[in-house]
């Protein structure tokens, strides 16, 4: 035998030793190292994510407001495309070759395994077309995705609009990713979290091309979609319609309220633009139209346009009075007509006037000497500038009324720091301020606090915060909406004001254009002074006196006297409101109001 | 005549069995790695675990041929049939098609054949008619040429097909000259070559020369060195550092520390040198030359590296080392198919539920990827067995070889194990990042004719020859 034959064990353990290494190398690998499990579940899972529609939103008598419909993504996966008739394609979806060809390359640079959209949001007749044809389309498939559709064309500013989110909206909430949409305003934003719903995921198995090979574990560990909650609204769409119909071809707004609840029953502001603009495809073009639109269709008066109270504001300081008890409904101050100091009374009446004639007769005079009462009650003016101050805010006036809409001014009502800053601590009183009296000067509310405050009077005394969704589907609603809120004015104070109101409305010149046969409803006109143009018709009212139904507040911009353009609408309003239609012998006002165009922003006194 | 008995009595069934297990384990392996629910049958030839059923029959009809063929037919016709490989390996060259940028395979008809695979075979049995032949001695000068000649003609050949990993497997037959009594310090100092290879690319050259002096000092002081030869030793160590180190300082640090370092190692070790001849101290001299031929060698690895080697060359490399790690690039097949083996864990995932391998994230799944399958649907229990396979068949193969009579069967019988066992540790190793991403197929498993035909034959040759160890061949005395 070789006397090697001794080297065959050196063999042997050379062998076995590798054996070994190897054997221990993979009972680490295998066994004690879990992160190569890891790397392979990111190779081979795709979540696929699944959106769910959003919530439907209906107005207070269920009927539909926002619904979807489905529109679809043509998404590209540039690797697997193969030569395809870009003619037809360009065709069928009215794009320029040029354009595909950019977007093509465009995708192709950002992956060529990833599919990415090629063209948003085809309308479903056209996907229906194209769906036939898009098996000659290697590479392109599509994918459902839905848009917001309007069953009217009306409260675009409450309604809001869905878009696409932001980098800032990705940072703050990890709910969202690129691509996704979000409520941007109005209810589609304050209730951005119920209607979106709850994004499902889908798990696939890929590829190393990234092509979806099958389902995970057959989808036991998918995660369906949630559609969105659906919402009621506290909006009369009907009403809406009309109230937006009433102000066409003026600026300004309208805001009804339910005294009893505090839901808005109408919220217009006008000029408006029609919601169903703003979804798709078309989205960003019209929006760039009605911002640059000098018109501002845009911007929610109702909310963000804050102007005098003018003498609406005249029920509010009498109740001040009347509270504080420096008038009493026995007090008669005089008038002298336009001779009157220091503010003359430009209204035509008798003298002297108690509390009632002077919320009819819009005196004032009275008003000036009521609110000086009120500011001298104290031992500084500036004591009975805060007692006064104070009693307004409780009306909603100076602060924000907490609406569940994501935009609200919360108005102007100067603190006492600011006259003190302009005349010096002690060196202010009633005189230097006077213009309070009569809702002018300093002030400034918007249409909603306006139609809050004239709840808070229909109400004798209290009033809920105004809302515009009275219920969400899973009846998660906010309960900070429903509580009452008391203004701390004694309820008797009430009645000779709401007398002085309905006979402002019944027996001034009012009458002639808004007095409604059978209602008894009880306002009060103002004109909120404007240094750009003509003055600002403002009323507000509520009715049936008792039991009151309705609060609402009108602005029509360059409309000079309450009288003439905003009692007459909320007269219209309140009579559609509460009779459901207008009678025949108002007919004409009706026709006059709606035909009034008021866009030229001087007009005749 | 001693009594002859069929072949049938003393063949080695356990190696045939074990043969049998591997290549239906592969079988069943590759099915899963390129399953496809359009094409479930096992038996579809459309796909390849179709085709690989068809090698699998073509190579048990090419076994049983070679079971009944004489035993005399494979010494006789050695030389011949490594003449025809050669030939054919030749031709290759210029008729051959070229395939994924190797120009190694004959096309004929639908099949494509790879001339280099069989190359192993006749190869080895060249080798074992040369080194079986009367009154060859190893020692010899001329034994080496020609050993030399008939292994390294083939790799050089297969080279030229520019199919690296094919080639590299000849050096697998150091194992058999070791075995025939090549002396162990070959074997050693392949291996400190290759140590020393890694460590030059790894270690800062500062700790690579302070371990190289270290392994030096501690081997001298076993020599048990006399108090003046130690202090003499040291001093020269000393003083040519310092020496080297004043001479740079003094002429602006023109060199960097680490050429200071190199400097000083090749100084004092030719001094040591020196010393040692002059002294006739012989182990010492040799320690010293090992030392200084370390440091040569290091300083001619970083050399070959960064001047020699193409960039996707030294990538790999880096990425084998650890040393640069770029998972997308030249390290993405190995990390892949890491992926799909430590995701198997201890069970794995189970029969075609494999997701790395059948999803194409590992590249070559069914060929040289294939262990990835293994480790990937049956876990470390799976890859555990199949290396233990390997390895009882390895040892089985060395038990066979030495328990020949004739010496053409046992050298035979160690190219076999020395030709397998290297393609099991460096398709293995690969898969799971311990070797170089060299493409050698894993024997029995790998998708492919041309390896499955070549690895039976090697083997079963060897199975026949076993079968009649009690003969008398002709080149026993």
């Amino acid at each position: 035998m070789n006397s090697f034959s001794k080297r065959s064990y050196v063999i042997i353990a050379i062998f076995l030793l590798t054996g070994l290494i190897y054997g221990a190398r993979l009972f680490r690998l295998q066994v004690l190292d879990p992160t190569y499990k890891v790397y392979a579940t990111n190779n081979v899972l795709r979540n696929v994510v699944q959106y769910p529609a959003r919530g439907l939103i209906y107005d207070r008598n269920g009927k539909l407001l926002v619904h979807n419909k489905p529109a679809y993504d043509l998404m590209i996966t540039p690797r697997e495309v193969e030569e395809f008739d870009t003619l037809y394609l360009c065709n069928l979806l009215k794009i320029e070759k040029e354009e595909i060809e950019r977007r093509i390359q465009e995708a192709r640079d950002y992956s060529l395994y990833k599919p990415s959209i090629l063209i948003k949001q085809i309308p479903p007749e056209k996907y229906a077309v194209l769906q036939e044809r898009i098996y000659r389309f290697k590479g392109f498939h599509t994918q459902r995705r839905t848009l917001r559709e309007y069953s009217h064309h009306s409260a675009a500013h409450v309604l809001g609009y869905v878009g696409e989110v932001t980098a800032g909206n990705i940072e703050n909430d990890d709910y969202y990713s690129q691509g996704d949409y979000i409520g941007q305003s109005g209810i589609e934003k304050s209730y951005e979290e119920w209607l979106r719903g709850t994004k499902g995921i889908k798990k696939y198995l890929v590829d190393v091309h990234n092509r979806i090979q099958g389902s995970f574990l057959e989808g036991v560990q998918d995660v369906p979609a949630q559609i969105g909650k659906n919402l009621t609204t506290s909006l009369d769409i009907e009403l809406q319609l009309y109230a937006e119909k009433l102000l066409q071809n003026k600026r300004g707004s309208v805001v009804a309220i339910e005294p009893s609840t505090g839901e808005i029953l109408v919220l217009a502001s006008a000029p408006a633009y029609d919601p169903g603009l703003l979804v798709g495809r078309v989205r960003g073009e019209n929006y760039a139209m009605l911002l640059n639109d000098t018109l501002k269709p845009l911007f929610n008066r109702a909310l963000m346009a804050e102007y005098p109270p003018g003498s609406t504001f005249k029920v509010l300081n009498v109740l001040v009075g009347l509270e504080e008890q420096t008038i009493t409904t026995h007090t008669l101050f005089p008038c002298y007509g336009p001779a009157t100091v220091p503010i003359r009374c430009t209204h035509n009446h008798g003298s002297p006037n108690d509390v009632v004639e002077a919320i009819r007769e819009s005196c004032n005079p009275f008003l000036w000497n009521t609110f000086r009462s009120i500011l001298y009650s104290a031992e500084t003016s500036a004591e009975g500038y805060n007692i006064w101050r104070d009693h307004v805010l409780n009306f909603g006036i100076g602060k924000k009324l907490g609406i569940d809409l994501p935009t609200e001014l919360k108005g102007s009502l100067p603190k006492e720091e600011y006259y003190n800053g302009i005349y010096g601590a002690g060196h202010w009183n009633a005189m230097t301020v006077r213009s309070l009296a009569i809702g002018q000067g300093e002030l400034g509310v918007t249409p909603l606090q306006l139609a809050s405050y004239c709840s808070a009077v229909a109400n004798r005394g209290f009033y809920y915060p105004p809302h515009v969704v009275k219920e969400i589907e899973d009846g998660s609603l906010d309960r900070e909406l429903k509580t009452k809120i008391e203004v701390g004015i004694a309820e008797e104070h009430f009645e000779p004001v709401i007398e002085g109101m309905q006979q402002a409305v019944e027996q001034t010149n009012t009458a002639y254009l808004s007095r409604i046969p059978g209602i008894a409803m009880c306002g009060k006109t103002g004109t909120a002074e404007n240094p750009h143009g003509s003055d600002h018709s403002v009323f507000m009212a509520f009715a049936p006196r008792e039991n009151p139904q309705i609060a609402i507040s009108v602005y029509v911009e360059n409309g000079v006297w309450g009288t003439r353009y905003a009692a007459p609408i909320a007269s219209l309003l309140v009579e559609k409101y509460l009779n459901d239609s207008i009678a025949d012998n108002r007919k004409w006002v009706e026709t006059r109001m709606i035909e009034a165009n008021l866009l030229n922003p001087n007009q005749p006194k | 005549m001693p009594r002859r008995n069929s072949v049938w009595t003393n063949i080695d069934w356990l190696t045939v069995f074990l043969y049998l297990v591997l290549i239906f384990l592969g079988w069943i392996n590759i099915y899963s790695s390129v399953y496809d629910t359009d094409h479930q049958s096992i038996l579809d030839v459309s796909q390849r675990y179709g085709k690989q059923m068809i090698w699998i029959a073509a190579a048990l009809t090419l076994a049983f041929v070679i079971l009944i063929l004489e035993t005399n037919f494979y010494v006789f016709f050695s030389y011949i049939i490594y003449g025809i490989i050669i030939l054919l390996l030749i031709l290759v060259l210029f008729v051959g098609t070229e395939i994924n940028a190797s120009k190694s395979w004959f096309t004929i008809g639908g099949f494509s054949i790879q001339p280099a695979e069989f190359g192993k075979f006749a190869t080895s049995l060249a080798l074992a008619k040369y080194m079986s032949s009367f009154g060859f001695k190893l020692k010899r000068f001329k034994s080496f040429v020609i050993i030399g000649l008939i292994v390294f003609l083939p790799a050089a050949l297969i080279l030229l097909q520019n199919d690296t990993g094919s080639a590299l497997v000849y050096f697998a037959f150091i194992l058999v000259l070791y075995r025939e009594g090549l002396s162990g310090i070959f074997l050693f100092f392949g291996v400190w070559i290759a140590l020393l290879f890694v460590f030059s690319l790894v270690l800062e050259g500062v700790v690579l020369y302070g371990l190289l002096a270290a392994l030096a000092l501690i081997v001298f002081l076993a020599l048990n060195p006399s108090i003046k030869q130690f202090f003499v030793v040291a001093g020269i160590f000393i003083v040519s550092f310092f020496l080297l180190a004043g001479v740079n300082y003094a002429f602006g640090s023109e060199f960097s520390g680490e050429q200071v370092l190199r400097g000083t190692s090749l100084l004092s070790g030719g001094m040591v040198l020196i010393y040692s001849l002059l002294k006739r101290l012989k182990n010492y001299a040799f320690i010293a030359l090992i030392f200084i031929g370390s440091v040569l060698l290091s300083i001619s690895v970083d050399y070959a590296f960064d001047e020699m080697l193409e960039p996707y060359q030294q990538a790999r490399i880096n990425e084998l080392l650890g040393i640069e790690s770029d998972p997308q690039g030249a390290g993405y097949n190995v990390n892949q198919s890491k992926i799909a083996i430590g995701s198997g864990g201890l069970w794995g995932k189970g029969f075609l539920n494999g997701t790395q391998t059948k999803f194409n994230f590992v590249p070559e799944q069914s060929t040289d990827f294939i262990f990835c399958t293994v480790g990937e649907e049956w876990g470390f229990a799976g890859t555990f067995i199949v290396v233990i396979l390997f390895m009882v068949l390895l040892s089985r193969l060395v038990i066979l070889a030495e328990r020949q009579r004739s010496g053409f069967s046992r050298i035979y019988g160690y190219s076999v194990a020395a030709i397998l066992f290297f393609h099991v540790m460096v398709n293995i190793g690969m898969t799971i990042g311990v070797m170089p991403v060299i493409g050698i197929p894993l024997p029995f498993f790998s998708y492919g004719g041309s390896s499955l035909w070549s690895f039976t034959i090697l083997l079963f040759i060897f199975i026949r020859l076993d079968a009649s160890r009690l003969d008398h061949l002709s080149d026993q005395p």
